[in-house]
């Protein structure tokens, strides 16, 4: 093998490997290729040891120049934080009724806001803030404890109905199936379903409507329009919480509602409050 | 194995000066693009208060293109891509008609090879003064010219750095900057990183950058075909080649001028080879030769292979439009310049306004309290102008839709200001008896209008209603 054999044809020499006569010619790559192997070797070498490379039981090898991918981004957060340093606080001393809409301040709330959100809000409210059975809707016009900015703020800040904020929004339905009777309960739902519905049973309503003055209109109003202090459903418009029909209704009479939402004061900082707040008062509802 | 390398040292390469028309057009085509190079980023070109006047600028952090009058947004790169495919077309083009044209006279790998061997004749002198040199041994005067050849190749690979960077940021502030060190940390490492391979490739790696790390040669191989006009050796007249006092057949004399000339380092006599660059300084050298040994010019040539059967019959080529002139050059202008027409119908057919409609599908539409249906539209309004500009937002449909804007106590304007993008909210609501709330899908058309400029732009979008 170690005879150099010429190719006839091209005058080049061959690796001396033949397939059914046809034989391979040697054409070598060029030397400075080889140092560029041999260069990116030690490269590799030097840069494991360097930075952060061998994998071990737990962890990784830290590499010499000590550098980390994860203090490089609370780097950044610091630095972000330090740029908006400006923006925070002039959103924590605003006047959240007063902010214009097209102002810096404004964008910078509901951005701010749309990503705490989307963090903390949208497990039960959704992605797109639409809501869900027990969950309100957002985007619409109806609310349930105020929707202009003050109110947002305050039912985000203390919550709904929980037991860790003495000034959490509160109130509390009766269950009506330890009151009523089966045939109360459903002269109440029917009286209810006319209130936005234009098919009912007449003779079913007459009883309900007299029911409905003496329990239900203290809270809902005696027109069934609802009550944003107590958090009372407004019976009357297009929007249910959990459900418009005579079945869910009269689930609802029966064994009442208790919809329960956090504190976000305890949890998140004033200013993300403040944010979320204008974030959900710019969805399309905010009164 | 066997004792055989498996690497090949580089072969040392002093390509002879050489004159002629070729070599005249190859120093004009050096100063034409090293000047465009070079010079561009310095243009200025006025654009009004609120908008850079570089005449051309990629300005990465605000994500604009600047060409003189043209500005591209990056929702514009098509525009890009556009160019990128009729670079591609075009060289497919050139190859097929005039084979690797591209690589011999404007690639800039040879335009800086060119260069930097022009300083090293320049320095070092003629080939047979730098293989003298390269052979000998390394005394003050070899260290004395080789340290200078070196240090005008930095500058040159330097400046070459340098002016990269001028095409990202404002080129006279920019030069402030470098000089007083103020300037960007990457800034200083594309400089560094521009001259290292500017250096190695122009002054070092020269052919071996063509021959083992360019794609192209191999790629052209399938651009060309027989009737590519290229660089080639007339064999048949050449042949038996031999000195004059051997008396043989052929023209060629043997006087290696062809191979001295090579900046490749291969002898074109050899036929087509993937070395060659067909930057035709063997045909200046060769015509040069057979004026003085009495002989007609052409000896090497452009020709067209397929010519060869005629040419050894003794009969004349064919004229060279027929070379060019063929349904795969034909086929290949008209894609190049129907992709060139179409950039500049919509080039010349874009707006200064723009808008985008995004409608919020999460949730598909909204039940207001009174049985309303309403749809958001997140829309963006782009103000193209280099002043703020008052948009007035309006829509159009068959059945009766209402529109709103978020946060505008019912106004329609917004003041989109110079060279910007906003996003508003856009609230579209059919009230409960109206037909659009009740059916399926409704068509709208939403309008931006610059009440001023009097000019406006719409899009299309639908309208979901409850029965979905």
């Amino acid at each position: 093998m170690s005879e150099r054999k010429i190719d006839d044809e091209t005058g080049v020499e061959t690796t001396g490997h033949s397939w059914d006569g046809i034989e391979e010619l040697n054409n070598p790559l060029p030397r400075w290729w080889l140092w560029t192997l041999y260069a990116c070797i030690v490269w590799a070498i030097a840069y494991t040891i360097a930075y952060p490379a061998w994998p071990m039981i737990s962890g990784a090898t830290k590499g010499m120049l000590g550098y980390s991918t994860r203090a490089e981004v609370a780097a950044d957060i610091v630095a972000h934080e330090a740029k908006n340093e400006a923006l925070v606080a002039e959103l924590i001393a605003a006047d959240l009724t007063a902010l214009p809409p097209s102002s810096d301040l404004h964008r910078y709330a509901v951005a701010r806001g749309g990503s705490v959100f989307r963090a903390q809000c949208s497990q039960c409210h959704g992605s797109g803030a639409a809501g869900a059975v027990g969950y309100p809707n957002l985007l619409d016009n109806d609310w349930l404890w105020g929707g202009d900015i003050e109110n947002i703020s305050a039912t985000i800040r203390h919550g709904v109905r929980n037991d860790t904020d003495l000034d959490a929004r509160y109130s509390e339905m009766p269950a009506y199936g330890d009151l009523f009777v089966e045939k109360e309960i459903e002269a109440v739902v029917e009286y209810v379903v006319s209130l936005s519905s234009t098919e009912f049973d007449a003779g079913l309503v007459q009883a309900g409507s007299e029911l409905f003055l003496d329990n239900c209109a203290a809270c809902h109003g005696d027109e069934g329009l609802g009550d944003q202090f107590l958090g009372a459903p407004n019976l009357v418009d297009a929007i249910w919480l959990y459900g418009g029909d005579r079945d869910t209704l009269t689930e609802t009479v029966t064994n009442a509602r208790f919809g329960v939402m956090p504190a976000w004061g305890q949890r998140l900082s004033d200013v993300d409050v403040r944010a979320v707040s204008v974030y959900v008062h710019a969805l399309g509802g905010g009164e | 194995m066997s004792d055989r390398p498996l690497y090949a040292p580089q072969e040392p390469i002093f390509p002879r000066r050489v004159t002629g028309v070729f070599r005249n057009l190859k120093w004009g085509v050096m100063i034409f693009t090293l000047g465009i190079y070079y010079l561009t980023p310095w243009i200025r070109w006025d654009r009004g208060p609120n908008l850079p006047d570089q005449a051309v600028l990629v300005d990465m952090a605000s994500r604009r293109f600047y060409f003189f009058w043209i500005e591209i947004w990056p929702h514009e790169f098509y525009f890009v891509a556009g160019l990128l495919i009729m670079a591609g077309l075009g060289l497919f083009l050139f190859t097929s008609a005039l084979g690797r044209v591209w690589c011999g006279y404007t690639c800039p790998q040879t335009v800086w090879t060119d260069l930097f061997i022009l300083v090293e004749r320049w320095i070092e002198g003629d080939r047979n003064a730098r293989l003298r040199l390269y052979r000998g041994k390394w005394d003050v005067r070899k260290w004395r010219l080789r340290l200078t050849k070196w240090f005008v190749w930095l500058l040159i690979a330097i400046a070459t750095g340098g002016a990269w960077v001028f095409y990202f940021t404002d080129a006279p502030t920019l030069l402030v900057n470098l000089l007083n060190f103020t300037a960007h940390p990457v800034a200083y490492m594309t400089i560094a990183a521009l001259t290292a391979t500017t250096f190695l490739f122009g002054g070092f790696m020269r052919e071996q950058v063509c021959i083992y790390m360019c794609p192209w040669p191999r790629i052209q191989a399938a651009m060309m075909d027989p009737d590519t006009i290229t660089v080639a050796y007339r064999e048949w007249r050449g042949e038996e080649r031999g000195k004059k006092h051997e008396n043989k057949s052929g023209d060629c004399i043997d006087c290696m001028a062809c191979v001295n000339v090579c900046p490749m380092g291969i002898d074109i006599r050899d036929g087509q080879q993937m070395e060659c660059i067909t930057c035709a300084l063997c045909i200046d050298a060769c015509d040069d030769i057979m004026d003085k040994i009495g002989k007609p010019r052409g000896l090497i040539d452009y020709i067209a292979l397929s010519d060869e059967p005629a040419e050894r019959a003794g009969e004349p080529p064919a004229p060279i439009w027929k070379k060019i002139l063929r349904p795969r050059t034909i086929i290949y202008t008209a894609i190049w310049a129907s992709i060139g027409v179409a950039l500049m119908y919509a080039l010349f057919v874009r707006s200064d306004i723009e808008l985008t409609v995004s409608p919020v599908r999460n949730p598909t539409y909204v039940l207001q309290s009174d049985g309303a249906v309403r749809n958001i539209y997140d829309v963006r309004l782009r103000n193209k102008a280099g002043d703020d500009r008052v948009f007035h937002i309006s829509l159009t449909s068959d059945e009766i839709l209402r529109i709103e804007l978020e946060g505008r106590g019912g106004l329609r304007d917004v003041v989109v200001p110079a060279d910007t993008t906003i996003l508003q909210r856009v609230y579209v609501t059919a009230r409960p008896q109206d037909p659009a709330a009740s059916s399926d899908t409704t068509a709208l058309r939403l309008w931006v209008e610059d009440v001023d400029a009097d000019i406006r732009a719409s899009q299309s979008t639908t309208f979901n209603g409850r029965d979905q």
